[in-house]
């Protein structure tokens, strides 16, 4: 072997080395960012205090809603008359998802006319899902306005109707969001989880 | 026609060139890292200084992300320390990072200033480098105290009182001087809350802005090296010192070795033993602050407890405060009081090799004796080993003026 | 030869630093060793149960989460309401006392503390001898005093396993000064629990109380082993690296 030969192996060796250092380090320094970007996450306390919350509806009248926050977030429920779900078919044409078609705006059992598990109880976040502004309950139905009553947000005017479905021509693009519930009992629901013990 | 133009609006050489037009990306690396040249016979004592630069890195990554879960209030902070150490995830090895970081802080700034006095780095030219480095040293101790006091347990506020009652001491100003570092007549969320915006905002800054000035001061006049020869006497045709290897790819690759070392002590201590035995974390610390009650024992941080050892070997209050102060002050004239014709240690006498011994001895024994309760014989020995202390630097001009050199050779020494 | 000196000497340092995890037993040298067996399941379970009958009435440890609990201590959802949730509703809550502080603070002059830390403050050998060191004392307030924290306020609430007992001290006089030496104890009742597993009853709790003093204990000295791993074999490659490079030193 003369002296050339041995410069290249030792350049090669080099280069490898060189290549192999960068790649430990650099994974190394990858696992380490773990932790620091993991610790961005809701914390055991956020965990715990966005823990399902209870609503007793024994006492609510037809008509009546109510605001709860889960997780912080706004919640309505409202208990819908007769007249309230009468009309729910009739905005169909002004509505840009009335099927619930997009699917991450609300559980699979919230898939129906009325977005809810008893037709009765309409469970949404109160949550412009243009903006995240609080939408405004206007019920009054206004034949004039063509509007059967809804939810109408004071921020950018989206409108909903009374299963939070959006209105066609407003800037939300999508229905309100049904958050995960259950019934409990029929005079409680549970908001957050819809599965196993309370 | 065509062509000339697509050649004209070409940059030439590309991005790299486009940024150098605009900001001497380049010349500062060349300048910097790829041509620094420092001398290739560094030992062992050379790590230290970019070990520092590590540590602090650790410090401010693991700082800001606590900073985002602690709460700067007494009545939350010891509970928003469990609520990281429990409730955030890995919250735990965030803030185990960081207290045991301060402590490897000083482990390695203690080892870096030792190496400066094991080869004379603060002699001439290098005397300002020195001065800007105690002047880090000086942050860094108020950094400490300050992140100490944070946890809101019953160290972090006694310790806090006892040493911030020591600016009391001094005569007139003394008590307007502690209230105003308190900011009420007692240690408080007042005081809390203060010491966090030093420990994270003041604190940081002026230590990220002395590290600066620190190195740029270096690569100024150059690194000195255990033979404490001037390598840029010796230059060859190119105008490189012939003993001097470039900073990359020999230095970094050398330190890449030394900083993964350090990373296996530090991790070891992270994650087998984060207290250290009450050395890093004090045990009394896991108690919220009791304003009623004093811990039994109460000792600050190892990093403190040699200066604290030379405060209480003293039984008056302000003379206490003086040689505290003056103890911590001393080191800054150096350059001054060492009057050897020669830097390293390799060709000094053996007056200073003795001295130097002593001095190793006598400071570490002082650390230890700064935990130790202040009864009889510990403060008979703390007051040996003070006046041990001061004699190491106030004889240091007559010492080292007596003392044997051997002839320095011109060039580094180095086995291949 | 540099080269074995640095490993050897790394190796001592790692050695060092992993036998100075916990407390160190400089401080109170006469203490009984609790020897708690922190890997040990059924003692942390054991432990659970009495710290939740025993102590949770008057001591709260409002860091610590139920649910954090029964995942180490591999207990489900159900066993864990039923077995050791007795002031609390939901698995996440924290584990609070029973007793109001002010109540508590107004009956024993002092507030009984929060017992989230305590094995970390006091360590683990401290509490397992204060639990085994209450004595008859006719003079305080709650008929016992305690060898380890003298005066305290707590009562002997574990008399019914214990029994009483008193303790007896040599007098000593040296140059007029006048010291008491603990002689030993002598049982004056007897109670449930034979020595023997009185102690294996606090050595559980203490093992509880330590576990809580720090949950991620044991993930972190597993995750460590794989940190250290990972940076041994960074190290041989980057000092191959070196050597590599500093062949054109001459």
């Amino acid at each position: 072997m003369n002296e050339d030969d041995v410069d290249r192996i030792d350049r090669n060796r080099r280069h490898f080395l060189t290549v192999a250092t960068a790649v430990t380090g650099v994974a190394g320094v990858g696992l380490a960012a773990i932790p620091f970007l993991s610790s961005l996450k809701p914390s055991a306390r956020a965990q715990a205090l966005g823990a399902p919350v209870e609503v007793p509806i024994g006492s609510m009248l037809p008509g009546e809603m109510v605001r709860v926050l889960w997780r912080g977030r706004l919640v309505f429920v409202l208990r819908r008359t007769q007249e309230m779900l009468a009309h729910l078919p009739d905005d169909v044409a002004d509505l840009k998802d009335p099927n619930s078609e997009v699917v991450e705006q609300q559980p699979k059992y919230a898939v129906n006319a009325t977005r809810s598990v008893k037709p009765e109880f309409l469970v949404v976040e109160g949550s412009c899902t243009h903006l995240g502004c609080a939408p405004l309950e206007d019920f009054e139905v206004r034949p004039a306005e063509s509007w059967n009553g809804g939810f109408f947000c004071p921020c950018h005017g989206s409108k909903f109707d009374l299963a939070g479905r959006v209105h066609k021509g407003v800037p939300a693009p999508t229905n309100l969001r049904v958050p995960p519930y259950r019934f409990v009992r029929d005079d409680l629901i549970l908001i957050g989880q819809d599965t196993g013990a309370a | 026609m065509a062509r000339i133009e697509a050649e004209v609006g070409r940059p030439q050489g590309g991005f790299l060139k486009w940024i150098d037009d605009r900001f001497p990306f380049t010349a500062t690396l060349k300048y910097h890292v790829t041509e620094y040249y420092a001398s290739k016979n560094f030992n062992f004592w050379y790590v230290f200084g970019v070990l520092a630069f590590v540590v602090l890195a650790i410090q401010l990554v693991t700082g800001i992300f606590l900073t985002m879960n602690y709460k700067p209030a007494a009545a939350d902070a010891f509970a928003s320390v469990e609520y990281i150490m429990r409730d955030v995830e890995w919250g735990w090895l965030i803030r185990y990072m960081h207290s045991t970081g301060a402590s490897f802080f000083f482990v390695v700034v203690y080892l870096h200033m030792f190496r400066a006095m094991l080869y004379g780095s603060y002699k001439k030219p290098r005397e300002l480098i020195w001065i800007i480095g105690m002047l880090i040293f000086f942050v860094l101790m108020a950094e400490g105290f300050a992140g100490y006091l944070l946890p809101w347990g019953q160290m972090s506020y006694w310790g806090a009182q006892v040493i911030i009652s020591l600016f009391g001491a001094i005569p007139g100003i003394g008590e307007a001087l502690v209230e105003i570092i308190r900011g009420d007549y007692s240690i408080s969320d007042i005081t809390l809350n203060r010491f966090f915006a030093l420990h994270v905002i003041v604190l940081p800054l002026a230590l990220i802005g002395l590290i600066f000035v620190h190195i740029v001061a270096l690569h100024e006049v150059g690194s000195n090296n255990p033979d404490g020869i001037e390598i840029k006497q010796n230059k060859g045709p190119d105008g490189v010192p012939l003993d001097g290897i470039a900073f990359h790819p020999y230095h970094t690759s050398k330190d890449l070795v030394a900083i993964i070392i350090f990373l296996m002590v530090f991790s070891a201590v992270v994650f087998f033993a984060p207290d250290m035995g009450g050395y890093f974390l004090e045990h009394a610390n896991f108690e919220p602050a009791n304003l009623t009650a004093t811990p039994e024992h109460i000792a600050p941080v190892w990093y403190f407890t040699p200066f604290y050892a030379i405060l209480r070997a003293v039984p008056d209050k302000l003379w206490g405060f003086i040689l505290f102060v003056f103890a911590v002050l001393l080191p800054v004239f150096l350059p001054w009081l060492d009057r050897a014709r020669v830097k390293s240690v390799r060709y000094r006498g053996w007056i200073y090799k003795s001295a130097l011994a002593i001095f190793v001895v006598t400071f570490l024994t002082l650390g230890w004796l700064g935990t130790m309760p202040a009864e009889n014989i510990y403060v008979i020995a703390a007051r040996i080993f003070s006046a041990l202390y001061f004699a190491f630097f106030l004889l240091m001009p007559y010492y080292t003026t007596i003392d044997k050199t051997k002839p320095v050779p011109d060039r580094v020494v180095y086995h291949g | 030869m540099d080269r074995l000196r640095l490993l050897s000497g790394v190796t001592a340092i790692l050695a060092l630093v992993i036998s100075a995890d916990g407390f160190a037993s400089s401080a109170g040298a006469e203490l009984e060793p609790a020897n708690i067996d922190p890997g040990n399941i059924s003692s942390l379970q054991r432990g659970a149960r009495n710290f939740m009958n025993y102590c949770s009435g008057c001591h709260s440890a409002q860091y610590v989460r139920y649910n954090t609990i029964g995942k180490y201590l591999e207990l489900s959802e159900e066993q864990l309401v039923d077995n050791l949730m007795f002031n609390a509703e939901k698995t996440f809550e924290t584990i609070q006392s029973s007793m109001p502080a002010a109540d508590a603070a107004r009956w024993y002059g002092v507030a009984p503390p929060d017992l989230s830390l305590m094995a970390r403050a006091k360590g683990s050998d401290h509490i397992y001898n204060f639990l085994k060191g209450f004595y008859l004392d006719p003079e305080s307030p709650t008929g016992v005093d305690n060898l380890v924290l003298a005066g305290t306020s707590m009562p002997h609430v574990l008399w019914e396993l214990q029994g009483y007992q008193r303790a007896s001290f040599a007098e000593h006089t040296e140059g007029g000064v006048t010291s008491r030496e603990f002689d030993g104890f002598e049982q004056v009742t007897t109670g449930m629990l034979d020595e023997e597993d009185y102690d294996e009853f606090v050595r559980d709790t203490v093992n509880f109380l330590a576990y809580i003093a720090e949950p991620i204990r044991s993930e972190r000295r597993k995750l460590g082993v794989w940190v250290l791993m990972y940076l041994i074999v960074f190290l041989v490659i980057a000092a191959m690296l070196k050597k590599q490079i500093w062949k054109d030193v001459k």
